[in-house]
């Protein structure tokens, strides 16, 4: 393993460190709760606020979505591990701005109790908490199953128009809705090509093969749904675009946002690579995009793999990604 | 003898943090095959910071274990730190203002304690996960408390080896593990083998003061 380590314990208050040094215009540490960063534009009287929180080695998420009309806090967990109830609480206590706060997090075992547990405590200080829970992977669960899905990049287009929706000064309900009419307009798959390793550890948690990949990819090594040789980027990007459209059936013109994301060890060039192919496989089903995000958005560490997320627009949603937004990672 | 008091037990919780500690490798090794392998660290570093707190400290059972709940649930997360903390926070509550432990009052912290990881995780027996461990332990206890302190907290010990053991040809239904389907057949749950660890260490550490 050839990393840049002091301890590994030490990794993630290390990373938030220096983070909040790096964005120190955006975002601070709470003074209550070091596995909490809260944006400076929070809370704000009156709006409602929005918060996430997950496991470490995903950055820039959660931590890089901090920021104005975005993410009001985030909870930080230990290296792919779910963040603790109290930081989660203490998260919704930074973001509240006395109109109820959203938390909008992804579909994983940890999360969804800690959030849970986290909700509990709040009700004690009389915040009102609404979640929405992301569910867009499509290879972890079949269609049927939407309910056990996990929740990956698509998370990141619920936190934007969340995020807008608060900041029209809509109440909580509505911001509810407008962030799980988000996620429910997302599907992502993930394609990975090599292994991640958590420091702690010290070696890879899973492998693939060389001249292998593995289709259907988690966010944290889960397996897909088939392993394989190897193919050209152009197949790939077309393997990619099949599963996430032929999930959505989406009506021809429709407008998109296509987020391509590396999982932290693909070079930046080949995820240009995957766009370009995408992007004619999309207008080939006669589809628009309207706004394309390529880059590392959401990794896994040091995985070798990219994801692909396509978010369907209306008119709603179209206005409220397009507004403005200031945060370290959108 | 038919109790043990409940005042002055830190050194119980602390002995059942030490099997955690001395398992972390073990505990890891198990999760990486099916999980991220960060079980046995996570648990480690939960019950070391917990012994180091109540190390030396005049306390009884219940305030040992909820030391113990407050550290895996505001500092460890993940899903065992609710699971767990939440586990020993009402197993101390099913005790507390008690002066002696018998096999009744036992009873009620070992099933308040399932009643609190049922009341926030959804697994049922046979999904592959701690509760394939603690839901036969409590009913072998419950089922051999009539014999007596010691033979009960034998059984229980008993009952939770076979319940660990149980997972092994288990397809994973809940958590993370729950995603490989038909692959998390074939190998020990973590969380149903640091469970086992946690139960037959109690059982062993009362069992000693019992004698």
């Amino acid at each position: 393993m050839q990393r840049f380590l002091n301890d590994p314990d030490d990794l993630v208050d290390e990373t938030v460190a220096g983070f909040v040094k790096a964005h120190r215009d955006l975002v601070h540490l709470s003074p209550e709760n070091a596995r909490v960063v809260v944006s400076n534009f929070a809370p704000e009287a009156g709006r409602v606020g929005i918060v996430t929180g997950g496991g470490s080695g995903h950055e820039p998420a959660f931590i890089g979505y901090t920021g104005r009309n975005l993410v009001d806090a985030v909870a930080v967990g230990e290296i792919f591990s779910s963040p603790t109830a109290k930081s989660f609480a203490d998260a919704i206590k930074a973001a509240n701005g006395g109109a109820g706060v959203a938390v909008l997090y992804g579909n994983y075992a940890g999360d969804n109790m800690n959030v849970k547990m986290a909700a509990r405590m709040v009700a004690k200080d009389g915040i009102e908490v609404a979640t929405v829970v992301a569910n867009d992977d499509v290879c972890s669960a079949p269609a049927t199953e939407r309910e056990k899905r996990r929740g990956v990049a698509g998370e990141i287009f619920m936190w934007k128009i969340g995020g807008a929706k608060a900041a029209t000064g809509a109440p909580l309900a509505e911001v509810q809705a407008a962030a799980q009419k988000a996620i429910d307009a997302c599907r992502s798959v993930g394609v990975g090509l090599g292994p991640c390793t958590l420091p702690a550890v010290g070696h890879p948690n899973f492998q693939i093969a060389a001249g292998q990949m593995e289709v259907g990819i988690g966010h944290h090594g889960e397996p897909g749904t088939r392993v394989e040789a190897l193919r050209t980027a152009r197949d790939v990007a077309d393997d990619m675009v099949r599963l996430v459209m032929e999930d959505h059936a989406l009506p021809a013109g429709t407008e998109l946002a296509v987020l391509v994301s590396g999982l932290g060890a693909t070079p930046v060039n080949e995820l240009y690579v995957l766009y370009d192919r995408i992007e004619s496989q999309l207008a080939g089903l006669g589809m628009t995009v309207h706004r394309a995000f390529v880059g590392n958005y959401f990794t896994s560490l040091e995985m070798v793999g990219a994801t692909l997320t396509v978010m369907a627009l209306d008119d709603e949603l179209k206005a409220l990604l397009d507004m403005d937004c200031a945060s370290p990672a959108l | 003898m038919t109790h043990i008091p409940n005042s002055g037990q830190a050194a119980i919780i602390e002995e059942v943090a030490e099997v955690i500690v001395a398992n972390k490798a073990w505990l890891s090794e198990i999760d990486g095959k099916i999980g991220d392998g960060d079980h046995g660290s996570n648990m480690a570093k939960g019950f070391g910071r917990a012994a180091e707190r109540i190390h030396g400290k005049d306390m009884s059972l219940d305030a040992a274990m909820l030391v113990l709940s407050d550290i895996l649930m505001s500092e460890i997360g993940g899903s065992m730190g609710p699971l767990y903390g939440l586990m020993f926070e009402d197993m101390a509550e099913a005790i507390k203002g008690r002066s002696e432990i018998d096999a009744e009052a036992f009873s009620a912290m070992l099933n308040a304690g399932l009643a609190a990881v049922q009341g926030v995780g959804n697994a049922q027996v046979g999904d592959k996960t701690l509760i394939d461990t603690l839901v036969p332990a409590v009913a072998a206890f419950d089922a051999h408390k009539d014999r007596g302190f010691a033979p009960a907290l034998a059984a229980m010990a008993a009952a939770a080896e076979q319940g660990r053991d149980s997972t092994i040809d288990l397809v994973a239904r809940i958590g993370r593990s729950s995603r490989l389907g038909e692959r998390s057949r074939g190998v020990l749950d973590a969380g149903a083998t640091s469970c086992c660890m946690i139960l037959t260490s109690l059982g062993t550490s009362i069992g000693k003061r019992l004698a």
